[in-house]
């Protein structure tokens, strides 16, 4: 009974999260303005162009952002932007102002108005829409403190000019720093839709071992485990399905990565940021 | 003061009596076993049921009746992500005169309870909205309301399964969408909307259930000069702090409350544009169903920058605290924490982490509302954050046993890392990302209500732990682990039985007595699956 509880403490969290949960992909999509562009179905040439006219005609007075300015409204929340659609709305403001509001007449073309309205479609599409969102600079520790951090939590399993050489030319520093606290990934990142990620290391598959109450054994990678079923590949490629009852027939469960997951118990925020910052030093 | 408002639901509900109807709206306050007439079954959001026919000695036995798939044939959008068809039922069915009504996302059903053959199906048009999930159907009388994903309250005749009438209860283009299953209280249909993407304004509504008109909406944050606003900024941050009620509350009819839990506020990662408390999100309020004033708050998570919406089914139950009968409300939060009110002020009585991993609360003020610690509000260079933005638990519907005492819930040890990408001074939207980096386990729950403490646990060997939850006075707890349906002991956590289904169970399992046999309904996938247990050839 004792064994049995331990045995289900051990499971590894993929194992839970990947009935449902996407994994996080090493190789960040595309993000920031070009996504919102695409995903607004926006010319980009027209916001392109749109851009530079906001920022000449309305940046004064609704911000550079369109998030608003003293006396003038943010446009990003404005319901009437908001329920734009293809400058129907927007665009009698921008030929005629509102002068009972304060808004001066803008001097555009009707294509430049078409253009300024391609713009703010895009800056309303960004904010609501979380895939476009793109990671600041994730970078912030000290790599002296994540060294030492390193070399006193990680090299048991790894090592810098081993299996960690070179590592920071192939990931993006906020790529790297989710995949070392998760290996085998998690909820998010990609926007709750993120793509499957790179082939997990041979490494760290999770095997189990199953013991019959004849004496009877059997060890494999795990294919599937819930309360009522075990499943595994042995080392031959043969499968095996065993019933479960309750602590029988016996379970024992080996996740090599188990110890990014005990963990997460324990780093402080800095010691988080303090291993990025040195990780990324392994060009 | 209760004989009068019992009196006036009967005259509501004497007024539109001139044929037989399925569901009077006075049927509503005592709880049938014929019948599982609402999302949670009764009012007080227990999910427990009187019936003992399936019981702890013969659930052994229990076998599938019949099992349907639904599709929505005809095109149009999906009905929600996976499934067969790209159904995914979400919604806890209601079962009312042997007819059962489900939905997903633009679609109602309404099929034969005791062989499941689909009866009618009713196609929403394609429009934009979200196919995140739909809880369900509200029923008066004859008719069925249902919220569309471009926020229309759709009545239907639940008889045909054709349209009444639609009406628009938010805009959709301002990023709104519509989840939940309306509550009928009287002659009250009360919806609730989504959508936090945008930070526009959240709001509850009442609407007539002839017509659709609009009796009574309720701001879930505060406008000028109303209690509340002292804890934004400016009326300008309130009014955009959003705060959406996106699952159905409960109500007790005797102090006449309609108890129900809001969203997150916007905007939801970047904090500094709306310092303070950011009331009402992330609370459970009480408001009168006749009015939609508030009449009492509590706030879970007071300037939550996490995505914990309050929103988890307010559970009413009547029990004794120190020696004294009390009408109590039940949460096991998004964030974390377990709370017991008292009903009739929203005073705390417990107030108690029920995940070991929760690491955001510098402990609880006064009000027994947990205090974030700002060292956790999401950075440009992440902070680790337990539970998950995804939560300890989430809209999964718990249940509380009156036998046992016990609140049953599906639980997470989750963990986020929580980035901040907006960083001007007018962040907008989400303003931020999150990334899962794994949990320490995932469990189920016994949770005694009067110290919040659990008394027994199943650690789950796989599959997601927050699951939904059904006990009956057969002495079972019903609940499921990926794709199997679990009968537990409520008593102990001993399990006694289980079936494979084709999908993992996508809402909470109903039971209910037909024909004199006790059936056990619940949805997985694009499917609904009817279990009884077979009595011996006579």
């Amino acid at each position: 009974m004792g064994f049995w509880k331990l045995s289900v403490l051990l499971v590894p969290a993929a194992l839970r999260l990947a009935a449902q949960e996407p994994a996080f992909s090493g190789v960040a999509p595309a993000r920031g303005t070009g996504a919102a562009v695409a995903g607004a179905k926006e010319d980009p040439a027209a916001v392109e162009r749109g851009g530079k006219l906001y920022a000449t005609n309305c940046g004064g007075c609704h911000g550079v952002t369109a998030r608003g300015g003293p006396g003038a409204p943010d446009l990003v929340r404005s319901v009437l932007v908001l329920d734009d659609e293809k400058g129907i709305l927007i665009a009698p403001i921008l030929r005629n102002g509102r002068p009972e509001q304060g808004m001066p007449k803008p001097d555009l073309t009707e294509p430049q108005i078409a253009d300024i309205v391609a713009w703010l479609h895009v800056q309303t599409y960004a904010a609501g829409h979380r895939t476009t969102y793109a990671f600041l600079d994730v970078v912030s520790g000290d790599p002296k403190k994540g060294e030492a951090y390193f070399n006193s939590n990680c090299k048991f399993c790894h090592s810098a000019s081993g299996d960690l050489k070179g590592i920071a030319s192939r990931y993006e520093p906020i790529a790297l720093q989710s995949r070392w606290l998760q290996p085998r990934g998690g909820r998010g990142g990609a926007g709750r839709g993120g793509s499957s990620g790179p082939a997990i290391s041979p490494r760290s598959t999770v095997t189990v071992t199953v013991t019959l109450p004849s004496g009877q054994s059997f060890s494999g990678s795990l294919e599937r485990i819930d309360d009522f079923n075990v499943s595994m590949r042995d080392s031959a490629g043969e499968y095996h399905s065993f019933t479960r009852e309750g602590a029988v027939p016996k379970v024992e469960i080996h996740d090599p990565l188990k110890p990014h997951l005990d963990l997460l118990r324990k780093y402080t925020d800095p010691d988080i940021h303090n291993v990025t910052a040195y990780l990324v030093t392994l060009k | 003061m209760k004989m009068q408002r019992l009196v006036l639901l009967g005259c509501c509900a004497a007024l539109p009596t001139l044929f037989a109807q399925l569901l009077k709206p006075s049927d509503l306050l005592k709880q049938p076993t014929d019948a599982w007439p609402t999302y949670n079954g009764d009012y007080s959001g227990r999910r427990f049921s009187p019936l003992t026919q399936i019981n702890s000695g013969n659930v052994h036995t229990l076998s599938l009746a019949w099992a349907t798939r639904f599709s929505g044939t005809g095109g149009g959008p999906g009905g929600g992500r996976g499934g067969a068809g790209g159904i995914q039922i979400k919604s806890t069915p209601l079962m009312i005169n042997g007819v059962l009504y489900l939905t997903s996302p633009n679609h109602v059903w309404a099929a034969d309870a005791r062989t499941g053959r689909e009866l009618w199906h009713y196609q929403y048009p394609a429009n934009t909205g979200s196919t995140i999930g739909n809880r369900g159907v509200a029923i008066y009388g004859n008719w069925l309301y249902f919220e569309s994903p471009d926020s229309h309250l759709v009545s239907l005749d639940a008889r045909t399964g054709k349209e009444r009438w639609k009406v628009e209860i938010a805009d959709p283009k301002l990023d709104y969408t519509s989840t939940v299953a309306p509550v009928v209280i009287g002659n009250h249909i009360i919806t609730g909307i989504g959508g936090d993407h945008l930070d526009n304004p959240g709001f509850i509504q009442s609407r007539d259930p002839e017509t659709g008109a609009l009796q009574w909406k309720w701001w879930t944050t505060p406008r000028k000069g109303e209690p509340g606003i002292e804890t934004w900024p400016d009326e300008y941050a309130a009014a955009h702090g959003t705060g959406q009620a996106w699952i159905p509350g409960t109500y007790d009819p005797e102090l006449n409350l309609y108890i129900v839990g809001t969203g997150n506020p916007n905007p939801v990662m970047a904090e500094k544009s709306r310092k303070g408390d950011n009331l009402y999100t992330c609370s459970i309020v009480a408001l009168n169903p006749d009015t939609g004033k508030m009449v009492w708050y509590f706030q879970p998570s007071p300037h939550d920058v996490h995505d914990w919406d309050a929103v988890e089914t307010p559970v009413l139950i009547d029990g004794v605290i120190d020696g004294q009968r009390r009408k109590l409300v039940l949460q096991a939060s998004r964030n974390g924490y377990f709370f017991v009110l008292d009903r009739a002020t929203g005073k705390r009585i417990v107030a108690t982490p029920y995940i070991e991993t929760l690491n955001w609360s510098k402990g609880l003020d006064a009000k027994g509302q947990p205090v974030p610690d700002p060292a956790k509000f999401p950075t440009v260079d992440g902070v680790l954050v337990s539970p998950s933005s995804n939560g300890a638990t989430n809209w999964q519907a718990p249940s509380f046993d009156p036998d046992t005492g016990l609140l049953y819930v599906g639980t997470s040890r989750s963990y986020s890392m929580f980035y901040l990408t907006d960083t001007e001074d007018r962040p907008e939207g989400w303003a931020g990302l999150d990334q899962g980096v794994g949990d320490g386990g995932n469990a189920l729950l016994a949770i005694d209500y009067r110290t919040g403490k659990t008394v027994w646990r199943h650690d789950w060997p796989s599959g997601s732990g927050v699951t939904h939850m059904l006990t009956t006075a057969g002495k079972l707890l019903f609940t499921s682990n990926g794709q199997n349906l679990i009968a537990f002991d409520p008593a102990n956590g001993k399990i006694l039985w289980h079936a494979g289904l084709m999908a993992a169970p996508s809402a909470g399992a109903i039971t209910y007595l037909l024909d004199g046999k006790q059936y056990l309904t619940v949805a997985a996938g694009d499917s609904l699956y009817s279990f009884t247990v077979n009595q011996p050839v006579r």
